[in-house]
């Protein structure tokens, strides 16, 4: 029988030490999150799902149980062509994100010789990560802009006679902001896995005659796969459930589901925006637990 | 292997590493030039003179809302958010050491909380708050919306420390006598610390820097971000940038003390 003792309980003085059954403890330890995640997500998705068949006004909510919010989403033109254009995002951005994830984790696993500067090239990658997305996003303003950088630069090499007006406030400039931001979610998770490759693997296909492209498709893009599975989980995630980037950087003319949700939200036509949030939801998820049947996250970590 | 002259791949790869960098921090510099912009400059370059004329501007309340309060409030907010993330993930990776009933479903519950979008999130809570009578605040509607965010990724950095983390110092402490909370307190804790350091960085850069978990949950103050969010919209002079450039500079004054803390504990224990 093991004996566990609540943290700080008898601290060192035998004669008052309680013992708490040997099961108790985890359950102690778990509750704050279980708590948290409860009152904080488990609940708000159960009034989401509620909400979404409540009756509305442009004033008030009449709890009811009514279809009427999910036929209006579903039955409309609009939903449908939106929600196309997220995953056509969602498409773009996770191949380019996976692309260039791959090979800078890639560089940075093989490729860096000392621990050390291997460990200073990865903050260099995360430190931008840490600061404000929307300060990132602006941050393309003078360089994508009518006279900015990108433009002034073009137009005096003499490359294109006027300035490109897609560069800012379109589609491409959704994409690009998108894989600036996102990118690092795939170069941690694949970096990780790439580090736990045997190196002794590699050194075996190459005695075995193994070119280097063939040691890369035949080994090491296999075993990195499980991290490019999670990396997969961040990146479609993520562009699935924006809004911010889409607004700002295409100026309005492109949409996603989660812009349409919040501009539901600022009607204050809530049950709306939860029938859309629902359905974000299944098909968010059900996105995930596809990515999950190839991948057992608890033992990548 | 080390002798090895660089094959020509290691070239090609860090002229895109470089590129990448490039990438990630050229725009991010762009916006620090130009918020030294004149008092005439516009958004975007050439720069019409050099000044401190935005910064100034950023600290008059009536150019840009209330900057300083927001500040205030998104500092306060990252700071509880980062204590309260640190501890219970500690904990719950104390706990997912060992079985327990409901593990597993409390693990994807952990794993659910990042994948579902921050808007479902932040309409899920306002609604919530709004049906149970509370009206919504930063500090505890939002509070909860930060750490929806800030814990899954606590939980699983300390799922990835305990993973490696061998046992048979534990059995070694509990061998020489030592309690449980003993070795807790003189073996594992000083462990994982760096970590731990870790941990809180995360939480305090993420909660201070989200907003999507914010819009419906903040109440009647805005946090920073909301306010940056709000100027995107509005606000057409360099004053954007200047205030892009104090944050950034804060995030990174946070970061790199974390770092030094960090390099400080690892030298030490090096000595020990």
């Amino acid at each position: 029988m093991v004996t566990v003792r609540l943290i700080g309980a008898g601290d060192g003085k035998p004669k008052r030490e309680f013992r708490l059954p040997g099961w108790l403890p985890p359950y102690l330890q778990a509750t704050p999150l279980a708590l948290i995640l409860g009152g904080f997500l488990l609940l708000p998705i159960l009034m989401i799902v509620t909400v979404s068949f409540w009756d509305y006004d442009f004033a008030q909510m009449y709890p009811d149980f009514v279809s009427m919010n999910y036929v209006d989403t579903l039955g409309s033109w609009v939903t449908w062509k939106t929600y196309l254009n997220t995953l056509k995002f969602a498409a773009i951005v996770w191949v380019l994100t996976l692309v260039i994830g791959f090979w800078v984790a890639y560089f940075l696993a093989f490729h860096v010789r000392t621990a050390a500067m291997q460990m200073v090239l990865f903050l260099v990658c995360t430190v931008p990560f840490m600061t404000s997305n929307i300060i990132r996003m602006i941050s393309w303003i003078p360089v994508l802009g009518r006279n900015g950088l990108v433009n002034t630069a073009l137009v005096k090499a003499g490359i294109v006679p006027e300035p490109i007006e897609w560069l800012l406030y379109s589609d491409f400039a959704v994409v690009l902001a998108m894989v600036h931001l996102y990118t690092l979610f795939m170069v941690t998770p694949i970096f990780n896995t790439l580090m736990r490759i045997d190196r002794s693997l590699i050194e075996a296909a190459r005695d075995g005659g193994a070119s280097a492209w063939q040691t890369l498709t035949n080994v090491i893009i296999p075993l990195a796969k499980p991290g490019m599975a999670i990396g997969t989980i961040f990146v479609v995630t993520l562009v699935m459930a924006d809004f911010s980037t889409v607004q700002v950087m295409s100026g309005g003319q492109s949409a996603s589901v989660a812009l349409m949700m919040k501009n539901q939200m600022s009607l204050l036509q809530y049950p709306a925006a939860a029938a859309n949030a629902v359905v974000l939801l299944v098909v968010v998820l059900l996105m995930v637990a596809a990515i999950l049947r190839v991948v057992d996250i608890r033992k990548e970590l | 292997m080390y002798t090895e002259k660089r094959p020509r791949e290691f070239y090609i790869l860090a002229a895109f590493f470089i590129l990448f960098v490039l990438f990630l921090y050229g725009p991010m510099s762009a916006i620090f030039i130009l918020s030294f912009q004149g008092p005439n400059g516009g958004l975007t370059f050439p720069m019409n003179g050099a000044s401190l004329h935005w910064f100034g501007n950023l600290f008059e309340t009536q150019a840009v809302g209330d900057f300083g309060g927001a500040f205030q409030r998104s500092f306060a907010l990252s700071f509880m958010v980062m204590i309260v993330t640190v501890v219970v993930s500690l904990l719950a990776g104390l706990a997912f050491r060992r079985k327990f009933y409901g593990a597993t479903a409390l693990f994807y519950l952990a794993v659910a909380s990042l994948v579902v979008p921050s808007i479902i999130i932040s309409l899920g809570i306002g609604v919530l708050f709004q049906q149970l009578g509370f009206s919504p605040a930063w500090y505890s509607s939002g509070f909860g919306a930060h750490l929806t965010w800030t814990l899954p990724f606590g939980v699983l950095i300390m799922f990835a420390i305990f993973n490696r983390f061998s046992p048979s110092y534990e059995e070694a402490a509990r061998d020489l006598g030592a309690t449980p909370w003993q070795t807790f307190r003189f073996v594992v804790l000083p462990m994982i610390l760096p970590s731990l350091i870790g941990v809180g960085l995360f939480g305090f850069t993420l909660s201070y820097d989200e907003f999507a978990r914010t819009l419906m949950t903040a109440g009647t103050y805005n946090t920073l971000p909301l306010e940056i969010y709000g100027m995107t919209t509005n606000v057409t002079t360099p004053v954007l940038y200047a205030l892009g450039t104090l944050t950034t500079l804060f995030s990174f004054i946070i970061i790199a003390s974390a770092l030094g803390i960090i390099v400080v504990m690892n030298r030490r224990r090096g000595k020990a």
